[in-house]
């Protein structure tokens, strides 16, 4: 790749010393990408606009808003009423944040099907989960911020997982808190926190890029990129993708901010935080409901039978050590996936074990939207048990075992029509 | 590379120039949708419509009496309302034009003569004047007196020495009954 010659003198002027506009080029416009990128690649540049209208409509949001118990409530309806497009800027955060994690489960789980994790982008891999952990982290608590009913006990219900921490938790606990119940100080921090962590999640993105133009995109066929044969330039062949990808998506997340704004939200949040009064059924926002279903799978009598641990590891606990767990273990996928293929394209069995994961992940969604007991509690244990085997049996048998298809010589072998006649 | 099948087109004037338009109305379209979703972000940050339902106030003088002043707040600023005795109508109105800083008469500052109804603030750094209260210096003018840079105003609101370039602002006001006045 050549540096561009730039004609303007300013730019020209600036580049030689902050070579900004030769590297904007390099990683925009004429960057190598493999030739046949679906539309499953345009999810990571789809998310990345997220983040940046969540930022945007946020700091809005925020010249309007009071983080103070007696006024935040208020203030967001003062926000949905009274303020200029204040319904509109609302909505778009609040739809926006459940549009982000859409988008982010469908690049993650496009990363697990087409074996995007493994050598050499494990770090990627792992950069983009700890993007994810801070994206949890930060809807969590800028879910408290509106001081409705969920908010608060959302808040009160997440902060007291840390009291299964041994010894420490309860001052743990009030140390989130700072106090000894979700309070002022909590919203103050909270509002705080909700303001630092996207741009913290701002420079992992910048670190996940910078990690994915390393090596370049994965491909539908897993095979690396043996030449310029295997690639095109990004500009304009996957610009003009990502951009149709982006007005699709427009017409999703504006189609519910405008005509179903409180789809995916709780009515219980139109109700000012009352700590008197806890809501009958506590559901958190619908990103979080896998995970909150495998936190209450433990069985209470299962530590005593199989005498793990007993005087530390309360079901409680092992319902913490399981939900975090689930996250963690996904960053030693790289090394728990034995196979050398990457694409399930090639992949007999794990094409299917594939999407008995997915069904896994949202079977566990649906569980984690209901109350547990009965049927739901049995069928959630099992689908915390099939997660876990999944990863940690399913994965390191299948590299042994399965005979992979034969890999195509490259990708423009595989995907030209001269290719395909050779 | 003869295994590749990136498009090189027939009638390359054909197709540099549907090229172009593409490119010229993808960036105009795209332009306006991004001027169309800058704007509310713009207006959100615009008087919102709590505060401008405070905008226009109501006020009842009837407790006023003559010679008196009382200070009530519209915008958030302190507007000067004053019964003026008939001296110091006088004195407003007789004033020479030429004699005064910012030319303005008497009449073109009231609508009744005995109210003098003004924003409360000084023209020259956003200072309050003193001379509502009976015990407050009132300036050589008899009117009003700014402590923080020495600007004097008269009995019609206008500066007549010091700093200040401007007469103090009158707002836009009507009476809605004999004693009663709708500021904004």
């Amino acid at each position: 790749m050549s540096a561009p010659q730039w004609k303007n003198p300013v730019v020209k002027w600036i580049d030689h010393r902050l070579p900004i506009f030769t590297m904007t080029h390099h990683s925009l416009v004429d960057y190598p990408t493999p030739r046949n990128l679906s539309y499953w690649w345009s999810f990571g540049s789809l998310a990345g606009v997220i983040l940046v209208i969540m930022i945007a409509t946020g700091v809005f949001l925020a010249m309007h808003y009071t983080p103070h118990v007696d006024l935040a409530f208020d203030s967001v309806e003062r926000i949905m009423r009274d303020v200029n497009f204040g319904w509109l800027l609302r909505y778009l955060h609040m739809n926006g944040a459940s549009m982000f994690f859409l988008v982010v489960y469908i690049h993650i789980f496009r990363g697990l099907y087409y074996g995007s994790y493994k050598a050499p982008r494990e770090l990627l891999w792992i950069i983009g989960l700890l993007i994810f952990l801070a994206m949890m982290a930060t809807a969590f608590v800028g879910y408290t911020l509106p001081w409705g009913q969920m908010s608060f006990w959302g808040a009160t219900v997440i902060t007291n997982l840390f009291s299964v921490i041994p010894f420490f938790g309860d001052a743990i606990v009030e140390w989130l808190w700072g106090g000894f119940a979700v309070d002022n100080p909590t919203l103050n921090r909270f509002f705080s926190l909700h303001y630092l962590l996207p741009f913290i999640i701002f420079g992992l993105v910048f670190l996940h890029l910078w990690a994915l133009h390393e090596h370049k995109s994965n491909n539908p066929l897993g095979i690396d990129i043996k030449g310029p044969q295997d690639t095109i330039p990004f500009h304009p062949y996957y610009t003009v993708k990502d951009f149709f990808g982006l007005g699709v998506f427009l017409i999703i997340y504006l189609g519910f901010t405008f005509f179903a704004p409180n789809f995916f939200g709780e009515p219980d949040n139109y109700i000012e935080a009352n700590a008197l009064v806890t809501p009958a059924h506590i559901v958190p926002e619908w990103y979080f409901l896998p995970f909150y279903a495998i936190l209450r799978a433990v069985p209470d009598n299962f530590i005593d039978v199989w005498g793990i641990l007993p005087v530390i590891v309360s079901a409680k606990t092992a319902g913490v050590i399981l939900m975090f767990g689930s996250i963690v273990l996904l960053a030693f996928l790289p090394w728990l996936d034995r196979s050398r293929v990457r694409s399930a394209k090639f992949r007999p069995v794990y094409k299917y074990l594939f999407w008995l994961f997915f069904a896994d992940c949202i079977l566990l969604g649906y569980v984690g939207g209901q109350p547990a007991e009965g049927l739901m509690l049995l069928i959630g244990r099992l689908a915390t048990l099939y997660y876990f085997v999944h990863l940690l049996v399913f994965m390191p048998l299948l590299g042994k075992f399965e005979k992979a298809a034969p890999l195509p010589e490259s990708i423009s072998a595989a995907v030209t029509s001269a290719g395909a006649k050779a | 590379m003869a295994d590749t099948t990136v498009p090189t087109g027939h009638g390359h004037d054909e197709d540099s120039s549907r090229r172009d338009f593409l490119l010229t109305s993808t960036v105009v379209v795209g332009g306006a949708g991004v001027i169309a979703a800058a704007l509310p972000f713009i207006d959100y940050m615009n008087p919102s419509a709590d505060v401008l339902a405070l905008a226009s106030l109501e006020f009842d003088l009837s407790g006023v009496e003559e010679g008196q002043s009382i200070t009530v707040m519209w915008r958030k600023k302190p507007v000067f309302i004053r019964r003026r005795t008939s001296t110091e109508i006088k004195e407003a109105e007789e004033v020479p034009l030429s004699q005064l800083k910012d030319p303005q008469p008497d009449s073109e500052r009231v609508e009744k003569p005995e109210w003098l109804v003004m924003v409360g603030i000084c023209t020259h750094l956003g200072c309050i004047p003193k001379g509502q209260a009976p015990g407050d210096p009132k300036g050589e003018y008899g009117g009003w007196f700014c402590p923080c840079h020495g600007s004097h105003y008269d009995t019609s609101g206008r500066i007549r020495k010091g700093p200040a370039p401007r007469n103090l602002e009158v707002p836009p006001y009507e009476f809605t009954g004999d004693t009663t006045i709708l500021i904004g």
